[in-house]
C-alpha cells in the first residue's frame, strides 16, 4: 500500500535505504547527518539489519564495505568532517569494486565549520577526495522525496557498477519535513553470484570491457581476494606492472564514462528555447524554479537544467544545451565548485555565470531573479 | 631423501607463491602456528574469511585459500566488524602487525575488544615497521633502534596484551615465535572463544630490527625471544626493574562475555520475524 | 496560495511539535503541500526556540519562510526576536501571560498586525490540567484565528502525532484552544 507521511529529509533517506535493501549501517554521530543513523538504529532490527555505532567515521566506512562482502547492502551517513575521515577507504571501495553507499549531508565548511548551516562545499571533494584517478557516481536531492528515491536510486547504481554511490545532500534538505510518498514497491537492482562452468577458474576480477564481473559474498566458496593494492584478473597484487595498473584503472574509470548515458539523470524545464539556462543540482534548485517562471512572465527566455546526478557530470546533454543558449547560470552554495564543470563543457560557446553563496542560507528566488535579469540586459546591450 | 612437505601447504594458494618474506621472518612460524591452532580447534578451514591490514604480517592472508579481505592500513578490525556482523555465521580471522593495529590502528582495536566482537586476531608483533623500511613502532623498546630512532627510543612502548585486556578482550594470550606450540594452543582457545581474542605473536624481524639491534640472524632473533620471554605467572612475583626488558608470555585474559553479533541478533529477534538478512544483497526483493 | 507560519517560544514549549503538526495537518490530511523547517543548535536550546511551516496548494518552490503572513509569539523573547518580517497586516497570536504587549504596541499599530490573545499555557494548566498540552492549544488558536489548517486535518494530524493515551486530552486541548479566539 502507498503510504503517506511527514518526514525530515534524513528519516526518508533513511526509509529509502531500507526500501533499497541495505540492511547494514555504520555511522558516527555528526551533524546535520545524525538523524539518518538515529532513523537507521530503529529501523534495521525490524527488519532483519544491523546497526554498529563506529568508533569515528574511517572505521564506519571500514565497516560498510566489510559488511558488503559479507552479502548485505550497506550505508553509512556523515556531514563536514566526517566525510574527510572516509576518504581513504572510499578509494578502497572503489579500486576493490565495493558496492557502497555514502550520504553525505552537506555544511557549512572547511573544518569543523557551521554544523547546523547548509552548503555544497563538498561537491570536488565527492569528485577527487580520495587520492588517484577514479570517477565517481553522486546524486544530489532537492526535496524529501528525492531524498528518499535518490538513497535507492544510488543503493541500485552502487550494485550495477559495482562503486561506492555518493549521495550528496544538505542540511536544507536533510533538515526540512514535506510528504513523502513511500510506494508499495521499489525497483532494486540485486546482486548476482558469478556463475563458474565445470573446472573454470573464477577471476574475480575478470570484466568485460566497461563492465563490471559478478561480485560473490564471502562464505560462498570462490576464495576470493580482496586488496586494496593494484591487481591483476585473479584479484592477486600485481605492483610492479604498468600494463596492469593501466588496465585496472582505466577500466574503473571507463564503467562510469562510458556508461555516462545510463547514469546521468537530470531534468529540463522551459528549456526549448532558452537563451539563458539556469543549471542547478540540491536544495538550491527549488528557489531556480520560481525565479525561472517569473523572469518567463517578463518575456525572458530562460530554462532550468536540474541535475540529479552531479558526478558524473553530464556534458552531452550541457553541450545540447549550448547550441541556443548564449548565457548559464548556476547557483550554488559554495564559492564555485560544480561551475567549473560548466565552464569545462560550456564555456567556449557561452557564458558562465556563477551565484556562489556561502554562510548556510539557501539562494532565494529573487537572488536568482535578478542574475537572470542581469545577464539578460547585458544581452541586449 | 625425499623433501617432507608441509602439511598446511594446502592451505595456501599455491599460485602466489614464492612468497615476498623475508628469510628467517617470523610470518612463517606464526602461520604454521595459525593452520595447527585451526586444526586443533573446532573451526572448519572452509568457513575461514580473514581480514588484515597493511604491513607484512597483513600479506599473511593473501597466501590463504580463503576469502581474503587485504584493507587499509590500520584498518582491518572497522572491516572485519561489517564482515562479521553482516553474516555472524562466518569465523573471521585477523592478521596485523604492531604498526597496523597499535599505532594507526590503535583506535579500532580497543573498540573491536570494548565490543568483544567475536573475531580472531593474531597480532604479529616485531616491534618495527618492516614494510617501509625499518621505523620504530609504538612497541619498539624503549632504547632500540630503527631508521627514524638512529639514538635509540626513548619513548614508553604499548604493552598490547594488556591494553586489549583491558580495553575489554574475553582471550588475551602473547606468545613469541620461540614458543610455536604455545602458540598454536593460544590460538585454538582464541578460535573456539566466541568474543574478542586477541593473540600476540612476538616475533624477529632479522632483516630490520635484527640488523639495527645487534639480532642480525634469526636465530639470534629467536634465542633474544627465548632468553627474555618470563611466563604470566613468574611475571608476577617479579619487581618492576627485573621485568625491564623481558616479555611476558602466557594466557592474560580468558574470561567469556556476550559479544556484539549475539547482542545484534538478540535485537533483531526482539522486534522482527524473519531473523537476519544474512546475504540480502542477493535477495530479489524485502 | 502561499502562506507562510512562523512559531516561536522557548525550548520545552512543544514550538517544534506544533509546527510538524501544521504541516501534517495540511501536506496529509487537507491535501496541500507544505514545508516544515526549524532552528538547529545552540539557539534551539533553552533560549528561543523557532519552526516555520510553508503551506500552499502549489508546489513549493523556495522553502523557507521570508516574510510569515502568520507569526505565533510563545515567548517574550521569541516575540522580540522573531516578530520584524511579519507582514503588514499579518496576523499575530500571541500567549498574553507570557509576553509584554506593551512592548509591540507601536509595531501592531504600525504594521496595522491583526493580534489575537491566546493564553494557552493557562488554559492548559487550569482547564485541562496538563501544562505539557500547551502547544496544542495553541494549535486550537491557530486554527481558529487563521483558518491554515482544516479543523478535520489538525485533530487528524494531532492523533497522528501524539503518544498513544493522550489523544482524548489532546483533542480536549485543542478544542479549548479554539474556543479561546472569538
Amino acid at each position: 500500500m502507498v503510504e503517506e507521511r511527514f518526514v525530515l529529509g534524513n528519516e526518508a533517506c533513511a526509509l529509502g535505504a531500507i526500501a533499497a535493501g541495505c540492511r547494514f549501517f555504520a555511522g558516527y554521530p555528526i551533524t546535520p547527518s545524525t538523524e539518518i543513523a538515529e532513523n537507521m538504529s530503529v529501523l534495521l532490527p525490524k527488519n532483519g539489519g544491523s546497526f554498529v555505532q563506529m568508533e569515528d567515521e574511517i572505521a564506519s566506512a571500514g565497516a560498510i564495505i566489510g559488511a558488503s562482502w559479507s552479502g548485505v547492502k550497506s550505508m553509512t551517513a556523515t556531514s563536514g568532517p566526517g566525510i574527510s575521515l572516509m576518504q581513504e577507504n572510499i578509494g578502497y571501495g572503489v579500486i576493490t569494486e565495493t558496492p557502497i553507499v555514502i550520504i553525505n549531508v552537506q555544511r557549512g565548511s572547511p573544518s569543523t565549520g557551521q554544523p547546523t548551516m547548509s552548503s555544497q562545499s563538498d561537491m570536488m571533494q565527492a569528485r577527487w577526495g580520495s587520492h588517484g584517478d577514479y570517477e565517481t557516481i553522486a546524486l544530489s536531492p532537492s526535496s524529501v522525496q528525492e531524498f528518499f528515491d535518490f538513497t535507492i536510486k544510488a543503493f541500485n547504481l552502487a550494485e550495477e557498477y559495482r562503486v561506492p554511490v555518493l549521495v550528496m545532500s544538505d542540511e536544507v534538505v536533510g533538515h526540512m519535513r514535506e510528504k513523502l510518498i513511500i510506494p508499495d514497491s521499489v525497483d532494486i537492482v540485486k546482486r548476482v553470484r558469478p556463475e563458474l562452468e565445470e573446472g573454470e577458474q573464477y577471476l574475480p576480477y575478470d570484466a568485460p570491457e566497461n563492465g563490471v564481473t559478478p561480485m560473490p559474498a564471502f562464505g560462498d566458496g570462490f576464495n576470493v581476494h580482496v586488496t586494496g593494492l593494484t591487481h591483476d584478473k585473479r584479484g592477486y597484487p600485481d605492483t610492479n606492472d604498468a600494463e596492469t595498473h593501466t588496465d585496472l584503472v582505466e577500466r574503473l574509470c571507463d564503467k562510469i564514462l562510458k556508461n555516462k548515458d545510463k547514469i546521468c539523470s537530470y531534468k529540463e524545464e522551459f528549456c526549448d528555447d532558452a537563451e539563458i539556462v539556469v543549471v542547478s543540482y540540491g536544495s538550491p534548485y527549488r528557489s531556480v524554479l520560481t525565479a525561472v517562471k517569473e523572469a518567463r512572465e517578463e518575456g525572458i527566455k530562460v530554462g532550468s537544467l536540474k541535475i540529479d546526478t552531479p558526478w558524473p557530470f553530464p556534458d552531452e546533454e550541457i553541450s545540447k544545451l549550448a547550441e541556443n543558449a548564449t548565457d548559464f547560470i548556476m547557483p550554488e552554495m559554495n564559492l564555485g565548485q560544480m561551475v567549473h564543470e560548466l565552464e569545462r563543457v560550456a564555456g567556449k560557446d557561452a557564458n558562465v555565470h556563477l551565484i556562489g553563496k556561502i554562510g548556510g542560507v539557501l539562494h532565494t528566488p529573487e537572488e536568482i531573479l535578478e542574475k537572470i535579469k542581469e545577464v539578460a540586459s547585458k544581452k541586449e546591450d | 631423501m625425499a623433501v617432507k612437505e608441509n602439511p598446511y601447504k594446502k592451505y595456501l594458494r599455491e599460485d602466489r607463491l614464492p612468497h615476498i618474506f623475508c628469510p628467517g621472518c617470523g610470518n612463517g612460524i606464526v602461520m604454521n602456528a595459525f593452520f595447527k591452532g585451526l586444526e586443533g580447534s573446532d573451526v572448519d578451514f572452509d568457513n575461514v574469511s580473514m581480514v588484515s591490514g597493511i604491513g607484512c604480517s597483513s600479506r599473511i592472508p593473501g597466501y590463504v585459500k580463503c576469502d581474503s579481505l587485504h584493507t587499509t592500513h590500520g584498518r582491518a578490525l572497522s572491516f572485519a566488524t561489517g564482515l562479521k556482523v553482516g553474516n555472524p555465521n562466518q569465523d573471521v580471522v585477523v592478521f596485523t602487525g604492531d604498526g597496523d593495529a597499535a599505532s594507526i590502528g590503535g583506535n579500532h582495536l580497543i573498540h573491536a575488544a570494548r565490543r568483544n566482537i567475536d573475531l580472531t586476531v593474531i597480532c604479529i608483533n616485531n616491534n618495527i615497521y618492516g614494510m617501509t623500511g625499518g621505523q620504530i613502532s609504538p612497541t619498539s623498546p624503549k632504547g632500540s633502534f630503527g631508521t627514524t630512532a638512529p639514538y635509540g627510543s626513548r619513548d614508553v612502548p604499548f604493552d598490547l596484551a594488556s591494553l586489549v585486556t583491558a580495553a575489554g578482550a574475553s582471550y588475551v594470550a602473547r606468545w613469541t615465535t620461540a614458543h610455536p606450540m604455545q602458540l598454536a594452543k593460544a590460538i585454538t582457545k582464541g578460535l573456539e572463544n566466541k568474543g574478542f581474542s586477541f593473540i600476540e605473536a612476538v616475533s624477529q624481524c632479522p632483516t630490520y630490527y635484527g640488523r639495527k639491534n645487534k639480532l642480525k640472524t634469526p636465530v639470534l632473533g629467536m634465542d633474544y625471544l627465548k632468553a627474555n620471554s618470563v611466563t604470566k605467572r613468574r611475571s608476577e612475583k617479579m619487581s618492576e626493574e627485573e621485568l625491564i626488558g623481558k616479555i611476558i608470555v602466557g594466557e592474560f585474559a580468558n574470561r567469556p562475555h556476550k559479544e556484539l553479533c549475539d547482542n545484534e541478533e538478540d535485537l533483531v529477534n526482539e522486534n522482527y520475524d524473519g531473523g537476519l538478512a544474512i546475504k540480502s544483497a542477493f535477495w530479489e526483493e524485502f | 496560495m502561499r502562506q507562510e507560519v512562523r512559531i516561536g517560544g522557548f525550548g520545552g514549549q512543544g514550538v517544534i511539535m506544533t509546527g510538524i503538526v501544521i504541516g501534517k495537518a495540511a501536506s496529509l490530511f487537507d491535501g496541500k503541500n507544505a514545508v516544515q523547517t526549524q532552528s538547529y543548535g545552540p539557539e534551539a536550546r533553552g533560549g528561543a526556540s523557532k519552526t516555520e511551516v510553508v503551506i500552499s496548494d502549489e508546489p513549493i518552490d523556495y522553502p523557507k519562510v521570508q516574510a510569515p503572513d502568520i507569526f505565533i509569539a510563545m515567548s517574550q523573547t521569541a516575540l522580540m526576536k522573531y516578530k520584524d518580517d511579519l507582514k503588514e497586516e499579518g496576523i499575530l497570536i500571541i500567549d498574553p501571560d507570557l509576553v509584554n504587549e506593551d512592548d509591540i504596541a507601536d509595531f501592531v499599530a504600525d504594521k496595522k498586525i491583526k493580534l489575537f490573545r491566546a493564553p494557552a499555557t493557562r488554559t492548559a494548566t487550569d482547564v485541562i490540567g496538563l501544562r505539557v498540552v500547551a502547544n496544542i492549544v495553541m494549535m486550537g488558536a491557530i486554527v481558529k484565528a487563521t483558518g491554515v489548517v482544516s479543523v478535520e486535518a489538525a485533530k487528524e494530524a494531532i492523533l497522528d502525532s501524539v503518544p498513544k493515551g493522550t489523544e482524548d486530552k489532546n483533542i480536549q486541548a485543542f478544542e479549548a484552544g479554539y474556543g479561546l479566539i472569538e
